[in-house]
This record gives C-alpha cells, sequence and structure tokens, in this order.
C-alpha cells in the first residue's frame, strides 16, 4: 500500500498512443470520439492495415498531461472492437513521419534546395519549372526543421502522414 | 395457416433475419419488448405475431419504450428489450440510451434501419443511428451482412449484461430482417470475444483487508455495482462494525434501517454521512464511480483518506480519484474474497464521533399548514411498510424519496442518477412491474418530469398494472426554483407550471386519479390507492411549492459549504 496519494501531473507533453483494433468500419469514429468528449486535440492521427489484415494499427499523438491520457487509454480499452492500446511515449520506441513538401524552385535556387534535401535525405519526386516536390521521413522535429529550412523559398503545399511509432527490439506492443 | 407457413419455411432450413431474431431473444430468456413499430421495423412485427412467448408492449412514445427497458433490467437484474423504428423511431430512444449507460442497465435496444441499398443516400426515415449512439451505448453494430445477424444479437445479449451492464444496440436494415438465412446458424454456439475479469487481484486484496484492520475510521461507500453483491457486503460490514452510506444507486444494496447506515451521502445526502465520510481515514468504495453529485470539489473529498476502490470497470479506477488500492472485479467476488481475511479495526471512537454527528444533525422538515413532501414521502414510506419497489422520476421529490424512503432489499430504488432524465420515473415503474408483476411498485414523480411521458399512462391502463403514482406536486420544477432561490436571487424564470388537474387526467386515460391538498386526507388517500389491483392509480400530491431539498452542498462545493437548512 502507498502511503503517499500520487499528485496529478498537470503539465501537458506529447503522448504518443499505439491503439490495434479490429479492421472493421466504425472504429476510429468511437476511439477518436473519447478523445473530442475529453477536449483533446489530436495532433497526428495514422491509421492502417497491419500484418493481420484483420488488425488496423491506429497511431496517434496527442497533447496532454500523462494522467490524462492514461484515463482515456482505459476508456479507449472498453471500446470492443479494440484489441490492444498502450501508451508508449515512455517505451523506446523507433517513430516516424512521412511529408510531402512542394517548394517553389525556379532555376536560381533549385541547386541549393536540392543540396539542403541531401543533408535531410530528403528525395525529389517531381519537378517541374517552378516547383519541386520532395519526399521527406524522419522524426517529427526533423521534419519541421526541414520545413523550417525551406521555408524562405515559399512552401506551396505539405501532406504530412502523421507519426507511426513501433516498440524498439523484439518486443511488439 | 399462418403458424404452418413458419413451419414450412423452417423445414426448407431458412428462416428469415426478424424470426431468427425473435428466436434468439426467446431462447436468452427475454419475455417482454417494450416497443413502437415503423416502416423498417415492420418484419420484425410481423415476426412477433407468430411469437407467444415474447409479448410487445406498445408504448406510445420510444423514449417510454427505452425506460421502461431500463425499469425492467433494473428491477429484476436481467435484460431490458426495447425496440423503435428507423429514423424518428430510433432518435427517440436516445435519452433512454443515455439514462441506461450512465447508470448502467443492461437494455438491448434493436433498431430498424432503411434497406441496405438506401443507407446513406438521405433516404425516407434514415439516421445514422450507430454514429448517433456510440456515445451512449456500451456498443453498437449495424448489420449489413445478414448471416451475422443472430452473432451480432447474441454478442449484443451478452455484453448488454456481461462486467458492467449496459445499453447495446443492434440497427437492422428492413431487408436484413427480411433475408432469408440458413437455420443453422441459430444452432452455432456462442463464444464471447472477451470475458470481464471478475475475480479480484488476490494481492490487492490482501493489502485492503490490512487497510481495513488498521484502520480507526473507516467507511464503506457503496454504489450501484454493489447490488448485487449486498449478501457479503452485509458480512463485512457487521463484522467490522464499518459505518455505510450509499449512494442514490446503492440505496438497497445495504439495509438502510440498520443503525450501521449513515443513509445517502452526497449533494443531498445525510450531514452525517457527509462528515463521516470527509473524516475517514479509510474509503471502501464498492460499484461506485465517484460522481461529481457525490464528492463535490474534488479536491476538498475526503483529505485524510486512503482508497480501496472496488469496479469492475479499469477505467473507473482512479479517474476522478486516485486509488491507493485498486482491485477490478466483480464486488460480490471481491467482497467474497475480502470480508474474511479482514480483521475487525478499533472503531469505538469513531462510533462515538458519528452518532453525535447523527444525533445533532438528523434528516428532519418542520410541519406547516401545507401538506410537506417530506410528510407525503414519510406517509408513503410507512403505508407500503418499506416494502415497495421505489421508482423516481428526477427532481427535488427524488432527493425526498432517496432520503425519507428507507431500502432494504437490492433493486428496490430505481432512480435516473447519473444522467438524471426527467420523465424517468413513470416509465421506468412500468418496466419495473413488468419485471416483478407481484410486488408493489410504485412511482414517486414529480409535476414537472410527470408531464413529459405521462402520455403512456394508457400503456399502463392497457395492461392493467396496478402502478401507484404518486405526484408530488409542487406547481413548480423545484430543483430548478431552489437553485434560483438560493443562487440566482430569487429571480424566478420559467419554473412555475400551470398543471393539468392529474386526477382528472388518470381518469381520462383510464387509470384512478385521487387528489390530496391537506395533511389529514393523505393516508386515507394513499391506502385507498393500495387497495386498486387492476389499474394504475395516480394520486396527486399537492404540497407547500415553497419547500426547499436539505441538507444541500451546492455544486462544486466541499462539505464545509453544507447548507443544513435550520
Amino acid at each position: 500500500m502507498t502511503d503517499a496519494v500520487p499528485i496529478p501531473q498537470v503539465r501537458s507533453e506529447r503522448r504518443v498512443l499505439a491503439v490495434l483494433v479490429d479492421n472493421v468500419p466504425g472504429v476510429l469514429l468511437r476511439v477518436v470520439a473519447l478523445f473530442r468528449r475529453r477536449g483533446l486535440n489530436i495532433h497526428s492521427l495514422a491509421v492502417s492495415v497491419t500484418e493481420d489484415p484483420a488488425v488496423s494499427r491506429i497511431t496517434m499523438t496527442v497533447e496532454c498531461p500523462a494522467i490524462l491520457a492514461e484515463s482515456v487509454v482505459k476508456q479507449v480499452r472498453r471500446v470492443m472492437e479494440v484489441r490492444r492500446v498502450r501508451d508508449v511515449t515512455d517505451a523506446p520506441r523507433t517513430e516516424r513521419e512521412l511529408a510531402l513538401v512542394k517548394v517553389n524552385a525556379p532555376a536560381g535556387v533549385r541547386s541549393e534546395i536540392l543540396e539542403a534535401a541531401q543533408v535531410f535525405r530528403a528525395r525529389p519526386i517531381d519537378l517541374t519549372e517552378k516547383t519541386v516536390t520532395l519526399e521527406v521521413t524522419g522524426s517529427p522535429e526533423k521534419i519541421d526543421a526541414f520545413l523550417n529550412l525551406v521555408a524562405r523559398h515559399g512552401v506551396r503545399e505539405v501532406a504530412r502522414t502523421g507519426s507511426v511509432a513501433l516498440i524498439r527490439g523484439s518486443a511488439t506492443t | 395457416m399462418r403458424t404452418s407457413t413458419v413451419e414450412a419455411r423452417e423445414a426448407t432450413r431458412t428462416v428469415s433475419g426478424a424470426r431468427a431474431v425473435v428466436r434468439v431473444l426467446e431462447e436468452a430468456g427475454a419475455e417482454w419488448i417494450f416497443g413502437h413499430p415503423g416502416g423498417a421495423s415492420l418484419p420484425l412485427y410481423d415476426a412477433l405475431y407468430d411469437a407467444p412467448k415474447l409479448r410487445h408492449v406498445l408504448c406510445r412514445h420510444e423514449q417510454v419504450a427505452a425506460h421502461a427497458a431500463t425499469g425492467y433490467a433494473r428491477a429484476s437484474g436481467r435484460f431490458g428489450v426495447c425496440t423503435a423504428t428507423s429514423g424518428p423511431g430510433a432518435t427517440n430512444l436516445v435519452t433512454g440510451l443515455a439514462d441506461a449507460m450512465m447508470d448502467s442497465a443492461a437494455v438491448l435496444a434493436i433498431t430498424g434501419q432503411v434497406v441496405r441499398a438506401n443507407i446513406g443516400t438521405d433516404a425516407f426515415q434514415e439516421a445514422d443511428v450507430t454514429s448517433i449512439t456510440t456515445p451512449i451505448t456500451k456498443h453498437n453494430a449495424l448489420v449489413i451482412e445478414p448471416h451475422g445477424l443472430v452473432r451480432t444479437l447474441r454478442e449484443a445479449i451478452y455484453l448488454c449484461q456481461s462486467g458492467r451492464p449496459g445499453p447495446v444496440l443492434v440497427d437492422v436494415p428492413r431487408d436484413v430482417f427480411q433475408t432469408q438465412i440458413p437455420a443453422d446458424l441459430l444452432d452455432e454456439p456462442f463464444e464471447p470475444r472477451r470475458r470481464p475479469v471478475t475475480k479480484g487481484n488476490a494481492t490487492r486484496i490482501a493489502q485492503a483487508a490490512d487497510a481495513i484492520s488498521r484502520s480507526r475510521r473507516p467507511v464503506l461507500y457503496v454504489g450501484g455495482g454493489a447490488q448485487d453483491a449486498s449478501v457479503p457486503l452485509g458480512r463485512l460490514a457487521r463484522r467490522c462494525r464499518i459505518p455505510v452510506m450509499v449512494t442514490l444507486m446503492g440505496k438497497g444494496a445495504f439495509d438502510e434501517t440498520d443503525p450501521l447506515c449513515l443513509g445517502m451521502l452526497g449533494m443531498h445526502g445525510t450531514a452525517y454521512a457527509n462528515y463521516a465520510i470527509n473524516a475517514a481515514d479509510l474509503v471502501i468504495a464498492v460499484g461506485a464511480r465517484f460522481d461529481d453529485r457525490v464528492t463535490g470539489r474534488l479536491k476538498d473529498f475526503c483529505p485524510h483518506a486512503r482508497f480501496i476502490h472496488i469496479d469492475i470497470d479499469p477505467s473507473e479506477i482512479g479517474k476522478n480519484k486516485p486509488a491507493h488500492v485498486p482491485i477490478v472485479g466483480d464486488a460480490r467476488e471481491v467482497l467474497e474474497a475480502l470480508e474474511p481475511l479482514a480483521r475487525p479495526p478499533e472503531t469505538e471512537a469513531w462510533w462515538r464521533q458519528i452518532e453525535e454527528w447523527r444525533t445533532r444533525h438528523p434528516l428532519r422538515w418542520k410541519p406547516g399548514p401545507l401538506l410537506k413532501p417530506q410528510e407525503a414521502i414519510e406517509a408513503i414510506y410507512r403505508v407500503t411498510r418499506g416494502e415497495a419497489v421505489v421508482v423516481t422520476d428526477v427532481g427535488q421529490h427524488q432527493m425526498w424519496a432517496a432520503q425519507y424512503y428507507k431500502c432494504r432489499r437490492p433493486r428496490t430504488f430505481i432512480s435516473s442518477a447519473g444522467l438524471g432524465a426527467m420523465g424517468f420515473g413513470f416509465p421506468a415503474a412500468m418496466g419495473a412491474q413488468f419485471a416483478r408483476p407481484d410486488t408493489l411498485v410504485v412511482a414517486i414523480v414529480g409535476d414537472g418530469g410527470f408531464q413529459m411521458t405521462l402520455q403512456d399512462l394508457i400503456t399502463a391502463v392497457e395492461w392493467k398494472l396496478p402502478l401507484k403514482v404518486y405526484v408530488v406536486n409542487n406547481t413548480s420544477l423545484g430543483m430548478v426554483r431552489q437553485w434560483q432561490e438560493l443562487f440566482y436571487q430569487e429571480r424566478y424564470c420559467a419554473v412555475h407550471l400551470r398543471n393539468p388537474d392529474f386526477a382528472r387526467v388518470a381518469e381520462a386515460f383510464g387509470a384512478v386519479g385521487i387528489r390530496v391538498e391537506r395533511s389529514d386526507e393523505l393516508e386515507p388517500a394513499l391506502l385507498r390507492s393500495l387497495e386498486v389491483t387492476d389499474r394504475p392509480v395516480v394520486v396527486d400530491l399537492v404540497v407547500d411549492p415553497e419547500e426547499n431539498c436539505y441538507p444541500m452542498i451546492p455544486s462544486g462545493q466541499s462539505v464545509k459549504e453544507m447548507i443544513l437548512g435550520d
């Protein structure tokens, strides 16, 4: 029996949640509704089928106090179609995001942009006389940094997938 | 002729979806289905025509059907069934389902849906019912594949009753009801996908026993989840001499006439229960969820206490108050394991303190020239000898009923606690009467809430239900009026009701109507109401419109701010 009542941690932080669900219609709505109800803004949400076609993986990042995340995670666990849910924020994990970035790239600055892209291992995947579209993967911070770098050339459009994450090592979610 | 058609169909080893629904319900032991038909559910009603064992109660509004199913479930401990057609029928179920969700009632709702080809096209009487009801059901499903109908329904019946009970909705397109499916599907064994943990963790139970033995000021805080745990709960409380306080949902789980019981706690609980829990060094919460109507301001609630929290729903533990000893499991199983392990703590000084509070601040009301609502509840308690199943609506009368009607047995007090849905009382009482046909069922309602669903008096007349409806009539929305008086400088806005003559309304529906205006008329009228056995009775109890409900802890405040009202 613990002695002190734990003091609720109220500081908001970025939490990364992994949810494995039955691959059926309506599940995403059920999971997301629980966050909406608490007024939590979902920063990113990535959903796709897994190695098992009957199972989909939802990776979501939210900004909230850890204790609130714990409470919502327990409620997510109540959803019948949810097989597993885990807050992986504090677990060693690999985390990646992919972004497609369409940047203004007239002849004069094009090589400079491509050079910067090389540093970030961003690959050009489309080219016009005025623009270049680059594919960049990595941590969300790396993508932010890359977007900051090319911002002065004028970013026309960005599409980001949101984070996906797996626990490091042989363990699974 | 009709029966032979059915037999012929079964001979070919197929069965319509609608008939399969009826068969599954019958096999699960359902006897009553509360509902209202419509286009999309017509095939189901056609199948009900041939179902002598499953009887349909035609409610005049779907909200009534949902509340009746809830009353049935809560009075019986089994599951209640309601049905509605697509669109407006289904949306009318919403309040009842939300109520069942908040109060964990085992309710199965079957709704008709437009034919599959029309789903999503804004078809006539179409609404996306699974989306609408997602936040207010434990689970729901739209049956797109006719072969999955039987399985989905069996799963819904299992889910609504298992673990923490709750409403489960199955939405069935009309053409799925009509599709012939292999009758073999009805013979397939059902295996639930998930089983709740019911047995508590042994280490935690030992920790709880230790905490009880070492406590000096323990209390049992008993919620609705303890309704089926009253036997081991009673043993633990009596052997260890632990004071017991019940929530609105917990009433009946422990004998309130036992001196160990301090009655209800919370916003309108007894002063002594609230003083006790807030001075406690150990709170044993059983099937209770630390609702704000109980705790008031959370950070000031039980500042000196450790918490043992027993609940079958893991998401309740730590939701509002962190638990020192969290125990996930069925309250009865956990208490059965815990009770023999706990050594009685030293509580003599504690009881002396509690008795002092109880003597100094008893529940009380002052007689006056007008009939007092508390007086009316006490008289109802007296004439029914505390034996009735009491169903209440929402408002002042609800709190007075909770304070002055002492319950001794589980499932004898049914009230819309979590949602606080006005209009609940009378329909839920109908459901309770269907569940307990030989028991006296009384509905204690207010003049405001009764008018939200009283059209279904005709349903109660039709079924000859000997239900007593006691209208605590203060010609206003009393609780709202009380708040306006206390917190809005007596700026009474939209709370005074011009009421119909409830006795004559009752007579018009074919029920018995009695009006009571004076104290000396009270008991004879109540006794007369008990003599009627072949139809409902409405007794209009015209009470002092200025009476307030005390004690009261104002919303969001702590026990320190309690208004005793004297």
